[in-house]
């Protein structure tokens, strides 16, 4: 076995501690459990050297040093780390490329990790980025990978280093190369134009999925493929539809007599669960994308809707006011089962499951305030990540850490208002918004871009 | 355009009118300038100015206030007299509520709105329901007043 020095992230039992832990590694799979504790409180930020990815010169050398630019924004993002002012650096990218870090020269800078990268062109129109990180305060290499892809594709390439190294250092999956769809909202509050946008979880590559000529709610996607399913009024007959992003292709979902709304998929992406109205009562179905068949799960007299699937895809939580008020139950998959899972004060809604099966996201609303928070699937654990005048629609990053959600503001003067999109950490800290041309509204995240 | 410009002016003196509690009679008295001879009969118009096109329903409620009973009785009364004329019945909820929930609530109302018709002798077949949830408020503002404005029921001719 090689003994190595491994640095590693760990928040400690109290909050803002941040351990770096050195000594001899056993080998992966038996320090699986170390991680940051995403239960506690604020973890203080790593300080991380990221040197120019430039290569020789050239393209190459432009497209690298954007490269570093994306990962150090992608780790500051997360709020996990801190990159560091490439202006103080002692040391040049072009002498970590031909040779060993000088420790001494980073940790004068107060670095505890160095990345340092290459971007070379392959002579076939695509490039290779190769990129290395070290332990600054042990002295100690810790990983290198390669990548190779076309040019245009760059932003992609730092969006999976920067999972990397995350995932190196957090000993957590990365979600940096992932997509966001949501609703681009413009126009008065009472003629609101809404379309389907998607883009980088940083808010790059955005483009218009629709038209705005339909309004459009709610988009989800599916975990497992590059397709959404979302609710259009095409025709004045609000339905949920599938759509596809690669090829473009949209048709709306089931044959049902009612309104249907509120989608999303299961886990492997076969089935799509959803609400459907009618005389007055809404109830919640299943849809198996494959044999089109239709399943009823709920049949109560209240209203049962916002279904969510479990990530084993055995059980779905949604919200009902059957007991009087809106709140939030868990069932069996098929149906069976149903139980209350929240009984706090005020209404609760729009549940979503966290990828990693861990917490269950809400939308709270009491008195004059909504608030998100997450809860435990044993109804145990109840905690609010943010609150104000409104808020809605969580969902998950897929490494079930960050998530997203919009806040909705009345504008000053009462007759428009203004709806943005953040991010923020499973702890409640480091939100932050995400920047879209126009206003945003109901974000689903992708998973990791396969 | 037209049509939609006077609803925009009824829902705008009303607010005016009052501050608490919306009359659902309101409509009916706020001609906008419009007089009486320019309006065809069995139209929006018609509806809106000498009918009334909404109800209003309480917080998180879909059932049907007096108020709210006699607009539709009168609304019933006309379709009686325009056997032509169908429409279908939109339904809304203030912005206090979640997406998905109020895309329910508004479907409710607008059913409520719907069986109260047709209990009243109109043919189920010339009333149709949708939901617009939160997604179309008739008044602009985040108070009470505007929200009470919002939680409506309007009958809309096809």
């Amino acid at each position: 076995m090689t003994k190595k020095t491994r640095l590693l992230l760990k928040a400690a039992g109290c909050a803002g501690a941040l351990l770096l832990a050195l000594g001899v590694a056993a080998p992966a799979p038996a320090r699986a459990e170390v991680r940051i504790d995403i239960t506690k409180g604020v973890v203080e930020p790593l300080p991380i050297a990221i040197t120019s990815f430039a290569g020789a010169g050239g393209r190459e050398a432009q497209v690298g040093s954007d490269i570093s630019k994306v990962v150090a924004a992608d780790l500051e993002r997360s709020g996990l780390f801190r990159p560091l002012d490439p202006k103080g650096f002692l040391q040049t990218p072009d002498q970590l490329r031909s040779g060993e870090p000088r420790y001494q020269d980073w940790r004068a800078v107060g670095a505890q990790a160095l990345v340092a990268g290459n971007t070379t062109a392959m002579g076939d129109g695509r490039m290779k980025v190769d990129f290395r990180l070290w332990d600054v305060a042990a002295g100690q290499y810790m990983q290198g990978l390669s990548y190779t892809a076309t040019a245009d594709s760059w932003r992609r390439i730092a969006h999976i280093v920067a999972d990397a190294i995350y995932k190196r250092l957090t000993g957590e999956e990365g979600y940096f190369d992932t997509r966001i769809v949501y609703v681009a909202e413009s126009g008065p509050a009472n003629a609101r134009k809404k379309q389907l946008a998607i883009m980088d979880q940083d808010g790059e590559n955005h483009q218009f999925l629709t038209d705005g000529k339909n309004l459009v709610l709610t988009p989800r996607f599916s975990p497992a493929t590059q397709e959404i399913t979302y609710m259009s009024y095409f025709n004045k007959k609000p339905r949920v539809y599938l759509f596809n992003i690669d090829s473009g292709r949209q048709e709306v979902l089931g044959d049902f007599v009612g309104m249907t709304f509120a989608p999303r998929f299961s886990p492997d992406g076969n089935k799509v669960v959803m609400s459907m109205a009618q005389n007055g009562n809404t109830d919640i179905y299943a849809l198996d994308l494959r044999t089109r068949r239709q399943t009823q799960l709920t049949d109560s007299p209240g209203i049962d809707t916002g279904p969510s699937y479990s990530p084993d895809g055995q059980r779905i939580v949604f919200e009902s006011d059957r007991g009087g008020s809106q709140q939030l139950y868990i069932m069996g998959a098929d149906g069976s089962g149903q139980k209350r899972l929240t009984f706090g004060e005020g209404r609760y809604g729009t549940p979503v499951w966290s990828p990693r099966g861990d917490l269950i996201a809400f939308t709270r609303q009491r008195g004059s305030n909504f608030a998100l928070g997450v809860i435990r699937p044993d109804g145990t654990g109840e905690r609010i990540l943010t609150e104000s005048f409104h808020v809605e629609g969580p969902t998950w990053a897929p490494n079930g850490r960050v998530l997203s959600f919009f806040r909705d503001v009345p504008a000053g003067d009462g007759r428009g208002r203004s709806a943005k999109l953040y991010t923020i950490d499973v702890t409640g800290a480091n939100e932050r918004r995400v920047i879209t041309p126009l206003d945003g509204s109901d974000p689903a995240w992708s998973p990791l871009i396969p | 355009m037209r049509i939609k410009y006077l609803s925009l002016i009824a829902a705008v003196a009303l607010v005016a009118a009052c501050e608490t509690a919306p009359k659902d009679a309101g409509n009916a008295n706020t001609t906008g300038g419009a007089t009486q001879s320019s309006i065809r009969p069995g139209s929006q118009e018609d509806l809106v100015v000498n009918v009334g096109d909404r109800v209003f329903f309480g917080l998180d409620r879909y059932d049907l206030a007096p108020e709210a009973r006699a607009t539709l009785d009168r609304q019933a009364s006309w379709l009686k007299q325009y056997p032509n004329v169908t429409v279908t019945v939109e339904g809304h909820a203030d912005e206090r509520g979640t997406r998905e929930y109020n895309l329910a609530l508004g479907e409710r109302r607008a059913n409520s709105v719907k069986n109260y018709l047709v209990a009243g002798g109109i043919n189920t077949s010339r009333v149709k329901v949708i939901s617009y949830g939160k997604e179309k408020p008739a008044v602009l503002g985040s108070n009470e007043a505007s929200w009470a404005q919002n939680r409506r029921g309007v009958t809309v001719v096809d």
